[in-house]
């Protein structure tokens, strides 16, 4: 449909601009608020997708929690030194030959035609809802892989609090 | 040390926050240092290491205006030292005056002092209780207490024309007889308070919030205390019986049955109770005061020209803040030669580094609250 | 129609358009209406009147605010980040309106009916965090950057609390929609907070400290030594700030009456009382008769007025009061009206009763020290909530699997909770152990010598 095509478009633009944007700004701060809208816009595609869950946890988990903490970082690290210092300007030329190869590359995997990648259509149809099917498929079928995820964010989180805390 | 050599921007040391040492300057204008207080403090990390109380910025030199003035003359002016507990700071410099005089007071004019100045004390308490509840983040409790302040404040216009400077006292006794009323308009207000302290009382003193704010905040021992010189409530919290209304009774102190609340560990919840029992106690006071105001004259015969014999004397009261002492040299004339007053608020204010320190940033507020001090008797 | 749109295409978006509209335009004058009804009702918790001048009883006070606000000069700090600083109080009233998208206001009035309502609505109060942090941030001053900071971290930790709250009336509810869990408590014939009140009771003080209210509000206080984030901003910035801080309060007591409190049912809707054999239910007639009830009342303050301006709009007040009260009255005629009226009054009024709760506390408690806030988020609230979740899950088991009824089995993993509460509570108030440095570990400075 056609405003389907419009909303995609949109959010396309968005999510392509804001990547731009992101890796052209000088100041951090801005940088990640691009990186921020980025996000949102490919949140925005999952739920054009009919992914509603996917949406919401890529807003709640990405941009509300990964985002946060980079904010955190960003702010209470004083970049005024290195905001004035050159970065990476001595590579420019061999990250604008691999741009050139990486582009070639797509292009030719393009044109390799449909039967390289499942492009499928945009469903028409309304499916399933999208959390408890992520639900059902999580603790049923990967359940075991959930719990070890699980236990790794709890040691990576004792670990953050050890290292950070001066007394216990 | 003076405020003209100091800039009052922050010098922050260090761009990595909370690795280093930062100095934080409160002040002089700031919602909660109660007046123009100028507070630096050292922060390692959120902990206080090291603070620095700047003042002067409301001196308006007093003790030497004294010196050009005549012993009646001078009155006002010590009403606005301590302009929350004017009507004490008279009692104080009219009594020792008398004292360096040889006069004394009549009874009926000791009494009529005892009860106004009692009262005086409940309503400075009370502004010290609004006001601390509502850096605390209470914001109820103050416009309680200034209702009740009110009343006082209504009998005080009554009696003497003014509701804060009131320069009640004259040397020698009362200038003003009580007005038609005064005994049950006071007396109505003594009866109304007991339930009023009450209400602040469950707003407050065992709100878990409250505890948390005021336990363990802000220890002072007793040992620290009394080599501080502190005084008033902020020495009986921390467990030094010591009221010179019992110790060195003036006025009509002798005559009457009351306690004097002590704390236990110093910290500001004890510097709390002892105000709130405080407050209770006067009220006893005020009551049993009123029962029995005796007739007579109000005024000592003094005559009008005070010119009293060279000498010098110290003479102390309990103010609400703590000792107010007036120090009088007299060289023979009308004029004293020095007027030296020591006010409570000035000395208590040298244990807010004993207490701050180690403390967190956010008990600052609370420290300076519960010391309860009046810039204007900080700096004179 | 150009671009080969058709209006079939565009039906579907055109009522959730004008509720939106409608919301958007009416939204910031509830917010300014709340911010008087604030500072009525704190007036006359301090046993004074609040704004009495601006219109009768201070009713004309908001409007009088929102003017003086936009004519307000805009100073920009000089060094501040533009862009940020235009941008952060933009963030907050965005993200506090888009939570609406998603809030059941009615049985048919409700912008979005997502499947994951409830979800999109805790994502978008996560997102609000960054208008508070990039405000901050654009200040350009230490101390509102540490203030930013204290209150986003704030933010984020009563938000897991929050989340564990309202997982647990989910698995009540079977569904994350928010039509879904209105109709569930509609089917189940009991509103949520009896049959898990802990839930209810962990969302209430998380939520209090999702709006950054009293009693934990120190990232906002002004006799605080840090200052915060709204500082440096003025004028209509501000303005914006204050408008997604209450729009943020409505949201959440929203949430919270739509998952606990019955959504937009009528008070007890299970029981069906008739009037004398008509078929209209007796406590239907409730909202009439509330709406008349203010009428009378206004007309009785309209009679004490001064003067004759006042008398003026005291009774056009009257007079909407009738008018509403009709409408209520009336809608109860015609049963395709009645449950969407009705409906937006139960949810107001129930909203509005929620917000007097954050009002009350904001007047009655001192305020938490920010260590003393993390701590009673971390080691209080989120075990208690994951406890809970635990029993509310246990009992849901037993009664769909071992066919217990519903309250033995609610009754049950409440009182667990309870226990688990009381003892929770004990730790908290035993001393944190690293609590004070020793004497020795300071630095010796004596007493007035900071260089």
């Amino acid at each position: 449909m056609m405003l389907d095509s419009i909303l995609f478009y949109f959010f396309a633009v968005l999510a392509v601009g804001s990547a731009i944007l992101m890796v052209t700004r000088r100041n951090a701060v801005h940088s990640a608020v691009f990186l921020i809208s980025t996000l949102l816009a490919t949140a925005g595609i999952f739920l054009q997708l009919q992914a509603e869950f996917l949406f919401v946890v890529q807003i709640i988990l990405y941009v509300g929690g990964i985002m946060v903490l980079f904010v955190f970082v960003i702010m209470l690290v004083n970049l005024d030194v290195a905001v004035r210092q050159m970065k990476f300007n001595r590579q420019s030329w061999v990250a604008g030959l691999l741009a050139l190869v990486l582009g070639g590359l797509a292009i030719v995997v393009f044109r390799s035609g449909g039967g390289a990648f499942n492009l499928m259509a945009s469903p028409v149809t309304t499916m399933p809802p999208n959390a408890e099917q992520v639900g059902t498929v999580l603790f049923q079928k990967y359940f075991l892989p959930f719990e070890i995820a699980s236990i790794l964010l709890l040691v990576a989180m004792i670990g953050a609090v050890v290292m950070a805390k001066r007394k216990i | 040390m003076d405020p003209t050599r100091h800039n009052s921007t922050t010098e922050i040391e260090t761009t990595v926050l909370g690795a280093d040492e930062i100095i934080l300057n409160m002040g002089p204008q700031h919602p909660s240092t109660h007046g123009v207080l100028r507070v630096k403090l050292k922060l390692d990390g959120e902990r206080v290491a090291a603070s620095e109380c700047i003042i002067g910025y409301l001196h308006r030199g007093v003790e030497k205006i004294a010196e050009h003035r005549s012993y009646q003359q001078f009155a006002p002016y010590v009403d606005r030292m301590d302009y929350v507990a004017a009507v004490s700071n008279g009692l104080g410099y009219c009594e020792a005056v008398e004292k360096l005089l040889g006069a004394e007071a009549p009874p009926r004019a000791r009494v009529v002092r005892t009860i106004l100045t009692e009262l005086q004390r409940i309503a400075s308490h009370l502004v010290w209780l609004g006001t601390h509840a509502l850096d605390i983040g209470a914001l109820t409790p103050l416009f309680y207490c200034f209702r009740e302040r009110e009343e006082i404040l209504k009998i005080f216009e009554k009696y003497c024309g003014a509701r804060l400077t009131t320069h009640a006292f004259r040397i020698g006794g009362l200038q003003y007889e009580t007005y038609d009323g005064f005994e049950e308009e006071a007396k109505r207000f003594c009866d109304d308070f007991a339930h009023r302290i009450d209400e602040y009382e469950t707003l407050l003193t065992e709100n878990r919030i409250w505890l948390g704010r005021t336990k363990g905040v802000g220890i002072l021992s007793a040992e620290d205390a009394i080599a501080l010189a502190v005084s008033g409530p902020v020495l009986r919290a921390s467990g030094v019986k010591w009221d010179i209304r019992k110790a060195a009774p003036y006025a009509a102190y002798a005559q009457y049955k009351f306690e004097i609340p002590v704390g236990k560990t110093g910290d500001t919840y004890d510097r709390y109770i002892v105000r709130m029992e405080e407050m209770r106690q006067s009220r006893l006071i005020c009551l049993q005061a009123i029962e029995n105001i005796p007739t007579g004259a109000i005024m000592a015969r003094i005559g009008k020209v005070l010119k009293p014999p060279p000498g010098e004397v110290y003479h102390a009261i309990e103010a609400p803040k703590g000792e107010l002492g007036y120090y009088i040299v007299s060289d023979g004339t009308t004029q004293p030669y020095r007027v030296r007053v020591r006010p409570p608020s000035f000395i208590n204010l040298q244990a807010f580094d004993k207490m701050a320190r180690g403390s967190l940033v956010a008990d600052v507020v609370a420290i300076i609250g519960t010391i309860d001090i009046v810039l204007g008797e900080v700096d004179r | 129609m150009p671009f080969g749109i058709t209006f079939d295409d565009i039906r579907p978006f055109i009522a959730p358009v004008i509720y939106a509209l409608v919301i958007v335009a009416v939204l910031p004058l509830m917010a300014g209406y709340i911010v008087l009804l604030e500072r009525k009702v704190m007036a006359h918790m301090q046993a004074r009147m609040g704004p009495m001048r601006v219109g009768p009883h201070g009713l004309l006070q908001p409007i009088a605010d929102a003017v003086k606000l936009l004519l307000k000069e805009d100073i920009t700090p000089k060094n501040a980040d533009a862009l940020m600083f235009w941008l952060a109080p933009l963030l907050s009233v965005t993200m506090a309106l888009l939570a609406y998208a998603a809030l059941p206001f009615g049985p048919a009035f409700q912008i979005a009916d997502l499947d994951v309502g409830l979800l999109f609505i805790l994502a978008i109060s996560s997102l609000g965090i960054y208008g508070i942090v990039l405000g901050g941030w654009a200040s350009n001053s230490h101390y509102s950057l540490l203030g930013a900071l204290r209150s986003a971290a704030q933010l984020v930790s009563y938000e897991t609390a929050a989340g564990l709250a309202l997982v647990s009336g989910l698995l009540l509810g079977g569904t994350l929609s928010m039509k879904g869990l209105v109709e569930a408590q509609d089917q189940q014939g009991v509103w949520f907070i009896f049959i898990a009140p802990f839930s209810f009771f962990i969302y209430l003080i998380a939520s209090i400290a999702e709006t950054n209210r009293a009693p934990f509000d120190l990232p906002e206080a002004e006799s605080e030594l840090v200052a915060g984030y709204m500082t440096e901003y003025s004028g209509f910035r501000w303005s914006l700030y204050f408008l997604a801080e209450y729009a943020n309060m409505i949201v959440v007591s929203g949430i919270a009456v739509t998952l606990y409190l019955g959504g937009w049912m009528r008070p007890l809707s299970a029981v069906h009382m008739h009037i004398f054999g008509l078929p209209y239910e007796l406590l239907d007639l409730l909202p009439a008769l509330i709406f008349f009830g203010l009428a009378a009342w206004c007309s009785k303050l309209a009679l004490r007025q001064g003067e004759q301006i006042q008398k003026l709009v005291m009774f056009l007040f009257v007079g909407m009061f009738l008018v509403l009260g009709a409408v209520m009255a009336w809608s109860l005629t015609s049963p395709s009206l009645m449950p969407g009226i009705h409906g937006a009054f139960w949810f107001i009024v129930k909203v509005l009763v929620y917000l007097y709760g954050f009002l009350w506390f904001r007047f009655t408690f001192p305020r938490y020290r920010f260590d003393q806030l993390m701590k009673l988020g971390w080691q209080f609230l989120i075990p208690l909530a994951l406890v809970n979740l635990v029993m509310i899950g246990i009992a849901i088991v037993l009664v769909q699997q071992s066919g217990w009824p519903l309250a033995i089995a609610m009754i049950a993993a409440n009182v667990v909770t309870l226990i688990v509460a009381f003892w929770l509570v004990r730790q908290g108030d035993k001393p944190m152990i690293a609590v004070l440095p020793a004497e020795d570990e300071l630095p010796d400075v004596g007493p007035g010598e900071i260089r």
